[in-house]
């Protein structure tokens, strides 16, 4: 009997290898088997005899939306900045994405760095993610060598060990509250449709820190903050990040130092996080490809519960709308505002 | 102002703590009604470092962080009156971003009322002396600043 996520991987090979063989895309963007347990390794598979080498599992932690961009360039015959465009429809990629991912495909065609016309999206319903770092957490001190995944449940084995775990309690944080596992585009489907998940509260662990005082939050802040290296890894993984020039990398003007200075290491994290304002869709890649295990999603997902509570928007859950901060409304709320008003009040 | 300056100065034993405020002003309307606001001689504390802006829609938190980072003990950003933007939506761009920003900081632990906002006409002289009392006196309440102040003899 084979498991749910073996049955998957057939569907994206055989659903891939037609895709590459009739012509419809040039090149397919999905994950291959990775080197070490519990990795797999983004791959574009541009030939149909390469499409065994795709697979589907709980570990698929990065977004390949991340990679759509690139790739759409790459199957355009070559061309200078200001030659123009070519003539004719230009070749097609066809991407895999759960719900997340097929959001920031959304948020990548409002902000017009990909031509929908060009995208076949292979859309999975998400079961949720497993997160490595959890699972390591529950072998510290031990090695595993090798993870197996069955239904609801992983099976981990190291050189003199063998155990099952349920598969749930190692998923993700951003995936166990997400309530959007199904894609919002889909061309071609794999596996089943998901329904939407209920959640009552998605924003629990941003309200926990919400309800500290002042100086409880800055505490939180400079430690949870404190172990980055810098490495911009959170950024290189992020599907909202394309700029040719970061903020962190200008010289002229500098807005954020280069050191690993606490308040340069801040300062990054804040406008890294301010800049996905609106954009953001809790993929938690950053989280996941962070070395150092710091919660940087806690950042992004306080802007989508603020974006959220005062634009009621959902970040790629309204295609052919424009994106909350690209656009306003006349009577957006401003109860942030000092009035002169509220100056006579408070008997200043 | 090169972004390693720190403005923090020496607090003089003798002379009591006064915030530096850095102000932000759209030079269609807060600029003119803070310059309204000197031609009629209103009084309002000297607090406050005007830095003239296009539109408060210009007004990026790049700009907000790096005055922070510099030592500054309060923010001031102030355009025109929805509506009256000389861009004709500029302000109202900046309406939607200026909430995220200041929420997101009070989430990291700045103190609310470090970074204010406000709306002033050209023709609001008096109203600009008002607003800037009352901000100058939060954040007199609030003491000198200590958060995401980068303190150059510390850096690594």
């Amino acid at each position: 009997m084979p498991t749910i996520n073996e049955k998957l991987t057939e569907e994206i090979r055989t659903q891939a290898k037609a895709l590459l063989a009739n012509g419809t895309v040039a090149a397919v963007i999905g994950y291959s088997r990775g080197s070490l347990p519990m990795t797999v390794k983004p791959t574009v598979v541009r030939t149909a005899e390469d499409c065994g080498k795709l697979v589907w599992n709980s570990f698929c932690v990065l977004n390949l939306a991340n990679y759509l961009p690139e790739v759409l360039k790459s199957v355009e015959p070559p061309r200078g900045p200001r030659d123009p465009k070519p003539e004719g429809p230009l070749a097609k990629v066809a991407v895999l994405a759960t719900g997340c991912w097929s959001r920031n495909i959304v948020v990548q065609t409002q902000e017009h760095q990909v031509d929908p016309e060009r995208v076949v999206v292979m859309g999975v319903a998400s079961r949720g993610m497993v997160s490595r770092r959890k699972v390591e957490e529950q072998f510290a001190g031990r090695e595993i060598l090798t993870v197996e995944e069955l239904d609801h449940d992983l099976v981990v084995k190291g050189a003199d060990f063998e155990e099952k775990i349920n598969r749930w309690s190692l998923v993700r944080d951003n995936c166990q509250t997400c309530t959007h596992p199904d894609p919002v585009l889909v061309d071609v489907r794999i596996g089943e449709p998901a329904s939407e998940r209920k959640n009552p509260n998605p924003f629990q662990q941003v309200d926990e820190i919400e309800g500290k005082s002042s100086e409880e939050r800055w505490a939180w802040f400079t430690s949870e903050f404190s172990t980055c290296i810098r490495c911009y890894a959170c950024r290189n993984a992020c599907p909202l990040c394309y700029c040719p020039t970061c903020f962190v990398d200008d010289a002229k003007p500098q807005w954020v130092g280069k050191s690993l200075d606490a308040v340069d290491t801040g300062l990054f994290h804040l406008l890294r996080a301010y800049h996905c304002a609106g954009r953001c869709t809790d993929c938690g890649a950053c989280e996941s490809v962070c070395p150092m295990g710091i919660n940087m999603r806690m950042l992004t997902k306080k802007l989508n519960k603020d974006v959220l509570n005062l634009y009621g928007v959902e970040a790629g859950m309204q295609p052919g709308s424009p994106l909350p901060l690209t656009t306003y409304a006349t009577n957006d709320p401003q109860k942030f505002i000092v009035t002169e008003a509220k100056a006579v009040k408070e008997g200043v | 102002m090169t972004s390693e300056t720190n403005m923090t100065s020496e607090t003089n034993e003798t002379a009591p703590w006064e915030p530096k405020i850095i102000a932000f002003l759209c030079t269609w309307c807060s600029y003119a009604g803070a310059d309204l606001a000197g031609v009629s001689r209103f009084q309002y504390p000297p607090n406050i470092r005007i830095v003239k802006v296009p539109c408060s829609g210009r007004v990026s938190e790049n700009m907000i962080l790096s005055a922070l980072k510099s030592g500054a003990d309060g923010i001031l950003v102030s355009g025109c009156h929805p509506g009256d933007c000389h861009f004709i939506s500029g302000n109202m761009f900046a309406r939607r971003r200026f909430p995220l920003l200041s929420n997101l900081l009070e989430f990291v632990g700045i103190e609310p009322g470090r970074v204010s906002f406000s709306w002033v006409s050209a023709s609001e002289g008096e109203q600009f002396a008002e607003i800037v009392k009352t901000v100058t006196e939060r954040v007199k309440a609030l003491g000198p600043a200590t958060r995401l102040i980068k303190k150059i003899d510390q850096a690594a």
